[in-house]
């Protein structure tokens, strides 16, 4: 199987991005390509980032607490670029009682603050090999 | 010397000190002595910047605070107020950060949700009214938006009758450390620097009590970096902004005591103070030496500490409130002169008014109950203190002769290196926190597997109050007049472009409701954005 490309975004104005940057850094020490977006991105922006580098992960980091308006915007972004068969998951300060929203959006998974790396990296490889 | 013997584990403390089971004399010799200690409020202020600290005034109480709209904040202000807070930080919701007005399509679902909406003169008004601001001092958590933020202030201050000579304050206008952490930049970094100086020009000349800049180790430290480095980026940042200053003609002594400095405090207690009291005289030492300061006031290191987010934890939540206290003490012990405390919700939320005062409560136990501020530096003369002190001057003096010798922190900023080691390090300090290295209560040790669901009260977004705030915008922009404010911003153009402080045009802008996205959107018409370098 090819390596697995990963875009991990910041989508909104949060400018908290040291747990982004620490998922880019094990996700790539598990081998996986990854691309970072940097901050303030708009959810178009991020669905066209996610066609042009054809990723198979869309990792979404938010801590704001706009996490469910943001989710749904970059899903429906996804869908319009037709991109929305990728992996979409989302980490950052997401309250336990948020979770099953987003999941109910679309989203695969969600990885609050605190999460284990390897956990996210199993997932994605267990996603992608399924 | 059993005590040295090798069944003792091995104690470094983040910042790379290997720590001795046992201090003597020897180690204060070995070190380099107590010449440097001095006597509090005197030159190099190791024991701190005033004579009598605490027993002739304690610290000041300033909870971070706000949320939603003006009228909202100005509540919790006074909900604090009530309960015997002494100063106010104000924080700002993300489109305000960042310089978008709140009918931005970028500030949808986030109006009010991480602090209080500003779009113009009207709420700066609303957030302030009935609030004696020579009573209580104002200080504003906003940086890529200060020059408008701060021209409110003034325009609000000056309209209801305060002197902008006499008027007392601070704004955070740390623009570097964005670019570290936090990254609610706007402008280029060269921009913001200018922007940043005609900031503390401006202030020199009509507002000198005002505190235009608060230089912020605290969120490098957030973001990874170790005490050591926190205070020596902190320190090289000041330093940035000194010789931009002075490039423009300034003494040293016309603006330095105006620039105060915001630290963090989560971690090891005794490398908090070390990490002060050795930052207290280096600071001292670099004005006096380097810069040539006459009056002691500008070598005076004038700080708030406080925190420390990155120490609080989502698991067993409450655990936050401990750990607050003896964040507060490393703050009192450090000798600080303002102190505020993340609130024991605030990893996962806007904190509730019962976590609020919880916060309040706990610093004011600290300074009435438990002695607090009985003596002066009451850790001085300890052989681990002034050993480890002497010892953290020397790191962090090691640092900061690194980041002169790479170009400067400008240009570390600039290219990303600064944000690329601290990364590097937060990568490593949470691989040693999973394998269990660094032990978090209730994280990697002592976990409540049982637990649920966390008993924490969640703060509410207002999807009403967002609507409404974009309505008070609309209302005043129908209300204003709209040519003036039009010929206003051309104004503030032709100072960006020209070279011309841009504080006067500002203020007369703002004062006629030109909005911050409109102000922010004028200098970037001259300045452009800044586009972040991506390095790991």
């Amino acid at each position: 199987m090819s390596k697995t490309r990963v875009l991990i975004a910041k989508p909104g104005l949060d400018g908290h991005d040291v747990g982004a940057k620490l998922v880019c850094r094990a996700l790539m020490e598990a081998g996986m390509e990854v691309v970072y977006t940097g901050l303030r991105q708009s959810p178009e922006a991020i669905a066209r980032a996610a066609a042009q580098e054809a990723v198979d992960v869309v990792g979404l980091s938010i801590l704001s607490g706009a996490h469910v308006p943001l989710a749904r915007k970059v899903k429906e972004a996804l869908r319009a670029q037709k991109v929305d068969d990728v992996l979409l998951v989302v980490g950052g300060n997401i309250p336990r009682c948020d979770h099953e929203q987003l999941r109910a959006l679309g989203v695969d998974a969600v990885f609050p603050t605190g999460t284990d790396f390897d956990a996210i990296v199993g997932f994605i490889q267990e996603r992608r090999s399924a | 010397m059993s005590a040295q013997g090798k069944d003792v584990r091995p104690v470094v403390w983040e910042s790379g000190l290997e720590i001795k089971p046992v201090y003597t004399t020897a180690d204060v010799a070995r070190t380099g002595g107590l010449d440097g200690v001095g006597e509090p409020g005197e030159f190099p202020f190791t024991r701190g910047i005033h004579p009598l600290m605490y027993r002739r005034q304690p610290w000041t109480m300033r909870q971070y605070s706000g949320f939603g709209t003006a009228t909202e904040t100005r509540e919790r202000f006074e909900f604090l107020i009530a309960r015997g807070q002494t100063g106010l930080n104000v924080a700002f919701d993300l489109p305000t950060q960042c310089g978008l007005d709140s009918d931005d399509p970028m500030a949808e679902g986030e109006i009010g949700r991480v602090g209080m909406a500003v779009d113009t003169l009207a709420d700066m008004e609303e957030a302030f009214e009935g609030i004696d601001l020579d009573a209580i001092s104002v200080s504003m958590t906003i940086n890529g938006a200060a020059v408008p933020i701060m021209a409110m202030y003034f325009a609000m201050a000056d309209k209801r009758g305060y002197s902008l000579e006499r008027l007392r304050g601070t704004a955070q206008n740390d623009i570097l450390k964005e670019f570290i952490g936090r990254g609610t930049w706007i402008f280029p970094v060269e921009h913001s620097m200018r922007l940043v100086g005609d900031t503390i020009e401006f202030c020199a000349k009509h507002a000198p009590r005002y505190s235009p800049v608060s230089v912020c180790g605290y969120h490098i430290r957030e973001s990874g970096a170790t005490p050591a480095q926190e205070m020596a980026y902190g320190l090289a940042i000041a330093q940035a902004y000194f010789d931009h200053v002075l490039s423009r003609g300034l003494d040293v002594d016309a603006f330095a005591g105006g620039l105060s400095f915001n630290f963090d405090i989560h971690g090891n207690l005794w490398e908090q103070v070390a990490k002060f009291r050795a930052g207290r005289r280096l600071w001292a030492k670099i004005v006096k030496e380097r810069y040539g300061a006459k009056n002691p006031r500008s070598m005076q290191l004038r700080m708030i500490a406080g925190g420390g987010g990155g120490g609080l934890t989502i698991e067993q939540p409450e655990n936050n409130i401990a750990r607050g206290a003896y964040y507060a003490l490393a703050s009192a012990l450090s000798g600080t002169q303002t102190m505020a405390l993340c609130c024991y919700d605030e990893a996962y939320t806007i904190p509730s008014e019962h976590a609020a005062e919880l916060a309040l409560r706990t610093m004011q136990i600290l300074m009435l109950e438990i002695g607090a501020c009985d003596t002066v530096d009451p850790l001085a003369g300890s052989w681990f203190v002034e050993s480890t002190t002497n010892e953290m001057e020397a790191k962090i003096l090691a640092i900061l002769g690194e980041v002169e010798a790479s170009g400067g922190i400008v240009r570390a900023v600039a290219e990303g290196r600064v944000q690329a080691a601290v990364n590097r390090q937060a990568y490593e300090h949470e691989r040693r926190v999973a394998r269990g290295e660094i032990p978090k209560v209730g994280v990697n040790v002592l976990r409540d597997e049982g637990a649920e669901e966390h008993p924490v009260e969640l703060h509410p977004y207002r999807e009403d109050k967002a609507r409404a705030q974009i309505e008070r915008l609309g209302k005043v922009r129908r209300e204003r007049d709209d040519r003036q404010v039009r010929a206003l911003l051309e104004r503030v153009r032709h100072a960006a472009g020209a070279g011309e402080n841009v504080m006067p045009p500002v203020i007369d802008a703002v004062r006629a409701y030109a909005s911050v996205g409109e102000v922010c959107g004028a200098l970037k018409d001259v300045f452009g954005s800044y586009h972040e370098p991506i390095r790991f």
